[in-house]
């Protein structure tokens, strides 16, 4: 791979502004600088290599083409679970994310678009990749736009993607890509000149990333909005 | 500052004996560590409420009066009084009631609860949670200060020329502290309401707590009771101490590994990193606490979890014999040393009937 990528795990955090809502200009008016759209990948590929995150960088470098062709500059970051396990599992105990899981998840908060890839184990998503959607707050991916992807031994698992990981973005709210990707063993070997149907799948889902990622209001909502008490009150008055 | 102890009355085994005591031996226990708690200079000694095992605590008030009978000086409180699942009413008549007996060291911390189950027990939904707690204190709030009441809400049945009694101690009602771990609407309640709010941040990171704090001290002030320097807070701690931080370390690794809510998960060092647990000497405990002011600013009370996850009666006096000794006597003098004037200390009943002289309340909270 030769995109220029970010990588959080139990490397320290280069993401102070990760979780931060910027005021982004999506004009192309000439005198206000573009900031990045932030592409995230997610990859629970637990080999090293290994073809989850394999997969995962191919998405992310094909998505950030699209953004750059049609003038949106963006930036990748990788979280890779596999370095995080232990915290993922602590997080799940103490019910709050530690030091080295905060800066990943602020990532994946903080993203303009994610890409979510995991391996299929026993028919499903792996459970680290179930573990670290289960710590992020169920509200935090709303109307953000997600490419789902998987890996899998054998190309009869591929509707997992639909079965298993497409409700569950569903119940975050998140909004998926029509096309997901599965990359079984033999469409590694297929297509090494880019042409064949992985490298062709990579390209659509991620044009319908990139896309979603366009057209999309920069940033989440602005977090800490509290209701005045007295609407609380108010809300409760008897009719 | 007041320095204390909160308990949440669990009956645990002790992971390095695998002993566990009966309920008996935990309620008693948890009197002789009030005693004890006064007796080493504390000022607090607050109780959990909980209606499931392996907890105790389900009736803080009838605890607390046979306590306040064996002490002199010591705040009786509670962490927390469940203000979802309780009916108001009681909550008013019990800690009312409390207060009289106790000669007016009482005050109480309200919080929802997490115990889903415990709702439907109580024919409560978890669901209005916030909504149980804005309406009950709503109603809470006037029956202490109100002498008749006509009430309608939505969780209740209504009330109709309805007096709370007895009326309280002096005509003051109780200092309430609202309690909260992650909710911005407790926050905004208290500061509404211009009580204390604490945050109970033993098990998550500062980060979390400082934002919830800084949300209720912006709130308190634009309510008009004050500057946000002047807004009431209290804050959680953890401690185990040995003379030697590696023999507090070494004795303290079995309970924390198998204690309830953390057990099993990060190791000590990791959470002793993340949250206020500090395993260690007293000095270490010391230069931790300091820090809390640090990130959360001048606070009013401090309590410190001590005797949870099987920890046995013995350990625990000596836990006390340390906060008393060698821990509370600087603290009292640092925080004090760095306190600004115009900072308040947290509201005591005689501090409240003082104040009720002079002033007239900054609104009409009903």
């Amino acid at each position: 791979m030769s995109e220029r990528s970010e990588q959080h795990g139990a490397a320290g955090d280069s993401s102070g502004e990760a979780g931060r809502t910027g005021e982004r200009s999506a004009s192309s008016g000439g005198e206000g600088r573009i900031d990045p759209l932030r592409v995230v990948a997610v990859s629970a590929g637990l080999g090293t290599p290994s073809s989850t995150r394999l997969l995962a960088d191919r998405l992310a470098a094909a998505t950030r083409e699209h953004l750059t062709e049609g003038g949106r500059p963006a930036e990748v970051t990788v979280v890779e679970l596999r370095d995080l396990a232990t915290d993922i599992a602590g997080a799940m105990v103490t019910g709050f994310p530690g030091a080295r899981l905060r800066p990943a998840i602020e990532a994946v908060t903080g993203a303009d678009g994610l890409i979510a890839v995991t391996p299929i184990f026993s028919a499903s998503y792996s459970g680290l990749f179930k573990s670290f959607f289960d710590v992020i707050d169920n509200t935090a991916l709303a109307g953000r736009p997600v490419l789902i992807a998987a890996t899998g031994g054998t190309a009869r698992h591929s509707l997992a993607l639909e079965h298993a990981l497409r409700p569950l973005f569903t119940y975050l709210r998140a909004i998926t890509v029509p096309t997901a990707v599965y990359a079984a063993p033999e469409d590694w070997s297929s297509g090494g000149d880019g042409t064949g149907d992985l490298a062709a799948r990579i390209g659509r889902a991620a044009g319908e990333l990139a896309a979603l990622m366009g057209d999309r209001p920069s940033g989440p909502p602005p977090e800490g909005a509290v209701v005045p008490f007295a609407e609380q009150l108010a809300a409760l008055r008897p009719e | 500052m007041q320095f204390g102890i909160f308990t949440v009355g669990d009956v645990t085994p002790d992971p390095t004996t695998g002993r566990t005591p009966s309920e008996h031996e935990r309620i008693t226990a948890m009197v002789t560590i009030a005693r004890k708690a006064e007796e080493v200079g504390l000022d607090v000694f607050a109780t959990g409420e909980h209606h499931n095992p392996p907890f105790v605590p389900s009736s803080p008030t009838t605890m607390l009066g046979y306590i306040a009978a064996c002490t002199e000086r010591l705040i009786l409180s509670t962490a927390t009084t469940l203000i979802t699942t309780n009916d108001p009413v009681k909550i008013a008549e019990d800690f009312a009631m409390l207060q009289h007996l106790a000669g007016g060291r009482v005050d109480l911390m309200l919080g929802r609860g997490n115990t889903g189950p415990v709702y439907p027990w109580f024919g409560q939904d978890i669901r209005q949670g916030i909504p149980l707690a804005v309406e009950n204190y709503a109603l809470l709030h006037r029956l202490w200060r109100e002498d008749v009441v006509d009430w309608k809400g939505r969780f209740r049945t209504p009330l109709q020329g309805f007096t709370s009694t007895p009326r309280p101690l002096d005509g003051v009602p109780p200092f309430v502290w609202h309690g909260s771990i992650r909710s911005p609407e407790i926050a905004e309640q208290a500061a509404y309401y211009g009580d204390g709010f604490f945050a109970n941040n033993i098990f998550w990171p500062k980060e979390h707590f400082q934002r919830l704090i800084s949300l209720y001290r912006e709130r308190y002030a634009h309510y008009g009771h004050g500057t946000p320097e002047q807004a009431i807070v209290g804050l959680g701690g953890q401690v185990f101490m040995r003379k030697n931080s590696q023999d507090a370390v070494r004795e303290f690794r079995p309970y924390f590994d198998n204690a309830p809510v953390y057990g099993h998960g990060p190791s000590l060092e990791e959470f002793t990193a993340e949250t206020p647990l500090t395993v260690g000497s007293p000095q270490q405990v010391i230069d931790k606490t300091l820090t809390f002011r640090e990130h959360f600013g001048d606070y009013q009370r401090q309590l410190f979890l001590i005797d949870h996850a099987g920890l046995p009666l013995k350990t625990v006096l000596e836990q006390l014999d340390l906060l008393g000794e060698e821990v509370v006597p600087v603290l009292r003098e640092e925080f004090a040393a760095r306190r600004p004037a115009g900072v308040p200390d947290a509201p005591t009943h005689a501090s409240l009937l003082a104040a009720r002289g002079t002033e007239t309340p900054a609104e009409a909270a009903s």
